[in-house]
């Protein structure tokens, strides 16, 4: 702002309005124009790859590995879906994508709301430590840990294969991990907002602080709530690495796995790139929607924070 | 799994002005209470990180040969596995590699991201929801279902960028195997990412943009100011904090690409020559049963990934501190 300022004293005030206004109406017109067209040939070339796996996945393969590729769905088939579907890896890895991702976001949001509530609702010894901790924590990557976890649910394998290697209960608690500390930071924000006020005014109506914090508190938080068990849902969903790592077995894949597989598979007699774009369509389209769905929360969270920097 | 650029960390949290912590009766009266609730949290990080850091830390100090792999004890090596590891060549190839590979694709993100913020403030409000759509389902599209879309754009046969490069009379791109050389590799990783990634991006510097005030660009106009002068004196000292941290975590995010290379490797790519620090290590471990080696690795990304992350951590507990 300064440097405008000083640019100021320059011309005259009275000097400046008159001509320049006319030229400047007309010129941002035009300009606006054009970037609008840049605008939409943008939009186009990002929306191109969500739009030619949609497309592949409604033509026949046969089509597809015709010399001129089509743009339109002139060949509309189901048949890619239905060859998916019946697929029997395509179902197994559904089910233990659904177990892991259920179990993790139960998981996720009791271990990290207990966490918030504390943060937020109380300053006590060692606080300040524990939140550096979490935002340090939550930026560990799984590819510096991944070896070590192998290690350690292939050890307790042995004695407990619940929770070893290739069990729904020992990844899951890997993924809580990793999403515990994000959760809580995510949360501590939700239950800051809630004044306690309310709740100490409906101690002060008679009601216990149990009744109170469920009556009251637990209500106003179950936007934040749904926010972050989608949140856990997206990343447990979506997870690669540490699945790749910790879940070995064939029958034991979860949904990305089981695609990278899929198209692994088919490498030597021709890939049928029409299937695989049907299976990534029906693994990102539950995605997609969940995130649609939170997105205006997350990006008014995401303002607040960018924004403060 | 925070790997992926999806909403996640950089989201930070929604904060509130009345952010401070409710205390004063409480303390007194239950002083243990904060502790029981953190004790499950506290209590899955030991288990599913703690241990597991614990354990490269003791291992990348042992030797972790065939003979322990039967059960002998492992012997204590000190910094032995260190020294090995950071005196071959191909690890300093690969960190080499990845960090080249980190910053090319974490300035590209941003120079791009603020690109498309600055041209969704300029363009008509339709464009503009337009635009803000499309980035938002590239941006939820899983990362398995975006590379493995990208290996069918891209793949040699029946690809359609061939396809389009021949029909642009660049006839030999007819069955150009982009995933064969490490060149042309790292340049689809790269489209990969940055369309990934760009989405987020774009509507933090977006979001940053829109709270400058109307009055202040008003008064620049009023004073003169043109269209390149607003941009470069007002918007961009503005959002400069925004930038900062979303540069940042592109750096610290795109340290870890693992995935995406592991699955464009899939289709026939030199390994030795792809790999990044994650792959590294991955191959180490998994791969050649050199956990020793592989422990050593890990805790150096570890320390890198910490030592990267001061600044925002720091940033964030400002905000806590509100």
């Amino acid at each position: 702002m300064s440097a405008v300022t000083d640019a100021a004293p320059a011309a005259p005030p009275t000097v400046v309005p008159p001509r320049p206004a006319a030229a400047r109406r007309s010129r941002p017109r035009v300009g606006k124009i054009l970037l609008s067209v840049l605008g939409i040939v943008v939009s186009l070339v990002w929306l191109f790859p969500v739009y030619w796996m949609l497309l592949s996945a409604v033509t026949p393969n046969a089509r597809l590995m015709a010399s001129t590729p089509s743009f339109w769905p002139s060949h509309f088939t189901l048949a890619n879906f239905t060859g998916v579907l019946s697929d029997s890896g395509f179902v197994g890895a559904l089910r233990m994508s659904l177990m892991i991702t259920g179990v993790t976001i139960v998981l996720v949001l009791t271990f990290a709301f207990l966490a918030a509530l504390a943060i937020s609702r109380w300053r006590f010894r060692g606080r300040t430590s524990f939140v550096l901790a979490v935002l340090f924590i939550q930026m560990l990557p799984a590819e510096g840990l991944f070896i070590a976890q192998y290690k350690m649910l292939s050890g307790v394998g042995e004695s407990a294969p619940v929770l070893g290697l290739n069990s729904v209960l020992g990844v899951s608690i890997l993924y809580t991990a990793m999403l515990v500390p994000f959760t809580i930071w995510m949360l501590r924000g939700f239950v800051a907002g809630v004044p306690a006020e309310l709740e100490e005014a409906a101690m002060v109506d008679g009601l216990s602080r149990t009744k109170a914090f469920l009556r009251i508190t637990f209500p106003l938080l179950a936007p934040g709530l749904v926010a972050s068990g989608v949140y856990a849902f997206l990343q447990a969903w979506n997870e690669f690495t540490t699945a790749l790592v910790v879940l070995p077995a064939e029958s034991r894949q979860t949904l990305p796995i089981w695609l990278r597989s899929f198209l692994s598979a088919s490498v030597n007699r021709g890939i049928d790139w029409a299937e695989v774009m049907a299976a990534s369509t029906l693994i990102a389209v539950p995605v997609i929607v969940f995130f649609l769905f939170v997105q205006g929360r997350m990006t008014s969270g995401l303002v607040a924070g960018a924004v403060k920097g | 799994m925070t790997s992926t650029p999806t909403p996640s960390a950089a989201a930070a949290a929604p904060t509130t002005s009345s952010g401070a912590p409710r205390v004063a009766i409480r303390r007194r009266r239950r002083p243990t209470t904060p502790y029981l609730l953190l004790l499950p949290a506290v209590a899955i990080l030991l288990v599913g990180l703690g241990y597991p850091v614990y354990w490269q830390v003791v291992t990348s100090l042992q030797q972790f040969g065939l003979m322990q792999q039967f059960g002998a004890p492992p012997t204590f090596v000190g910094l032995d596995n260190y020294v090995r590891i950071f005196t071959d060549d191909r690890l300093w190839a690969v960190v080499a590699r990845s960090i080249a590979f980190c910053l090319v694709n974490a300035f590209l993100t941003v120079a791009i991201g603020l690109g498309l913020a600055l041209l969704m403030r300029a363009v008509h409000s339709g464009v503009r929801i337009v635009l803000q759509v499309v980035l938002l389902l590239a941006w939820a599209t899983p990362l398995v279902a975006a590379v493995t879309v990208f290996r069918w754009l891209f793949d040699y046969r029946t690809g359609v960028v061939n396809w389009l490069l021949v029909e642009l009379g660049f006839e030999g791109y007819a069955g150009y195997a982009w995933l064969a050389q490490p060149l042309t590799f790292f340049g689809v990783a790269t489209i990969v990412i940055v369309w990934m990634s760009v989405p987020f991006v774009a509507m933090s510097i977006y979001a940053g943009l829109t709270q400058v005030s109307e009055e202040v660009l008003e008064a620049a106009r009023l004073d003169g100011a043109g269209p390149t002068q607003i941009l470069w004196r007002i918007l961009l000292p503005l959002v400069r904090p925004v930038l900062a941290i979303v540069l940042l975590l592109q750096i610290i995010w795109d340290l870890r690409v693992f995935a995406q290379i592991r699955l464009l490797q899939d289709a026939g790519a030199p390994v030795a020559e792809t790999n990044l620090l994650g792959n590294f290590i991955y191959e180490l471990g998994i791969g050649s049963q050199d956990f020793s080696g592989a422990a050593a690795v890990s805790i150096f990304v570890l320390l890198l990934t910490v030592l990267l992350s001061a600044p925002y951590v720091r940033s964030l507990m400002k905000e806590d501190a509100v």
